[in-house]
């Protein structure tokens, strides 16, 4: 029931982001980014992790509003034309050729809904969900992986996070620092 | 036939980011292989009849070990959203420079290194 259901999900991601990728008009590409993320929500909604669903959402409205800054009041919006017909072809040959050898990756693979922590009795999965909550005391074992568990994990992430947000406003800030030194010199 | 669904996905956005002739569907191309990655990683942590990894009172601690679907993908993949987030503000004021600067989207006109 699930696996036809999170197909269909797929499915329709697939055909939105083909459209998203094909239109001329910016604002509906983005758009149609944003029904892929709303639908990998509700795929993460159904087979249980309720917080990335809601983190998704989140994440999903704040990137719309970052998208839709940088591209509203821009004059020229619609590119058209293709890139050189040879580096296209073969760009398009090698996606083939990389769908072909990642088909056969994917057989390898355990059936869709069952985890490699039920095939390994060791796997530390099943280690944070039978005794994580006597020693973290979250309910949530999402929680104490990240917080408890994994601490360092979550403390590199917020680096990355801080540095690129910082970078972010390095390239976006108007005046640079020398400038307004110079102007208050001035002064 | 769920897994190479989400490999395909993850191609389309790989077509985008490479076929492109325009920098915000470059940028739009590497979001959707992003959203692939990290459904991937969650889809391949699912049990069948799974429950979500939180503690109810109604349910008892054995049922919770057999039933819970795998919360360490989950975890992973938390931060990697938010990154992506940070990460996509990124690419997103580097565009809006290359748009100050040269007026337009196309990356194919922007060749010169100083305008």
């Amino acid at each position: 029931m699930i696996e036809t259901v999170v197909g269909t999900m797929i499915l329709f991601m697939a055909i939105s982001a083909i459209i998203a990728l094909e239109t001329k008009d910016l604002l509906s590409s983005i758009i149609s980014v944003g029904a892929i993320g709303v639908a990998t929500s509700i795929c993460f909604l159904l087979v249980g992790a309720p917080d990335i669903a809601i983190t998704q959402m989140v994440v999903e409205v704040l990137s719309l509003i970052i998208l839709i800054r940088a591209t509203i009041r821009r004059d020229l919006t619609t590119i058209n034309g293709d890139r050189e017909f040879f580096g296209l072809t073969v760009t398009i040959a090698l996606i083939f050729l990389f769908f072909l050898f990642g088909f056969k990756a994917f057989l390898t693979l355990p059936e869709f809904g069952t985890p490699a922590m039920s095939q390994f009795i060791e796997a530390p999965s099943t280690k944070y969900i039978s005794s994580g909550f006597k020693e973290t005391g979250a309910s949530n074992i999402v929680t104490a992986i990240i917080l408890d568990y994994r601490g360092f994990d979550t403390l590199g992430e917020v680096t990355v996070l801080f540095t690129a947000i910082w970078g972010a406003l390095a390239i976006m800030r108007v005046y640079s620092r020398k400038k307004r030194k110079n102007k208050n010199s001035h002064e | 036939m769920i897994y190479p669904l989400c490999f395909l996905l993850f191609l389309i956005g790989l077509y985008g980011a490479t076929c492109k002739k325009n920098i915000v569907k470059i940028i739009l191309g590497l979001l959707i292989m992003e959203y692939s990655v990290n459904l991937f990683l969650i889809l391949l942590g699912w049990k069948k009849n799974g429950i979500a990894p939180i503690i109810d009172q109604s349910t008892s601690h054995e049922v919770f070990i057999a039933q819970s679907v795998d919360p360490l993908p989950q975890a992973l993949v938390l931060t990697s959203i938010v990154i992506g987030l940070g990460v996509l503000s990124l690419m997103v004021a580097i565009s809006i420079r290359l748009y100050q600067r040269y007026g337009t989207f196309d990356i194919t006109e922007m060749n010169k290194l100083k305008h």
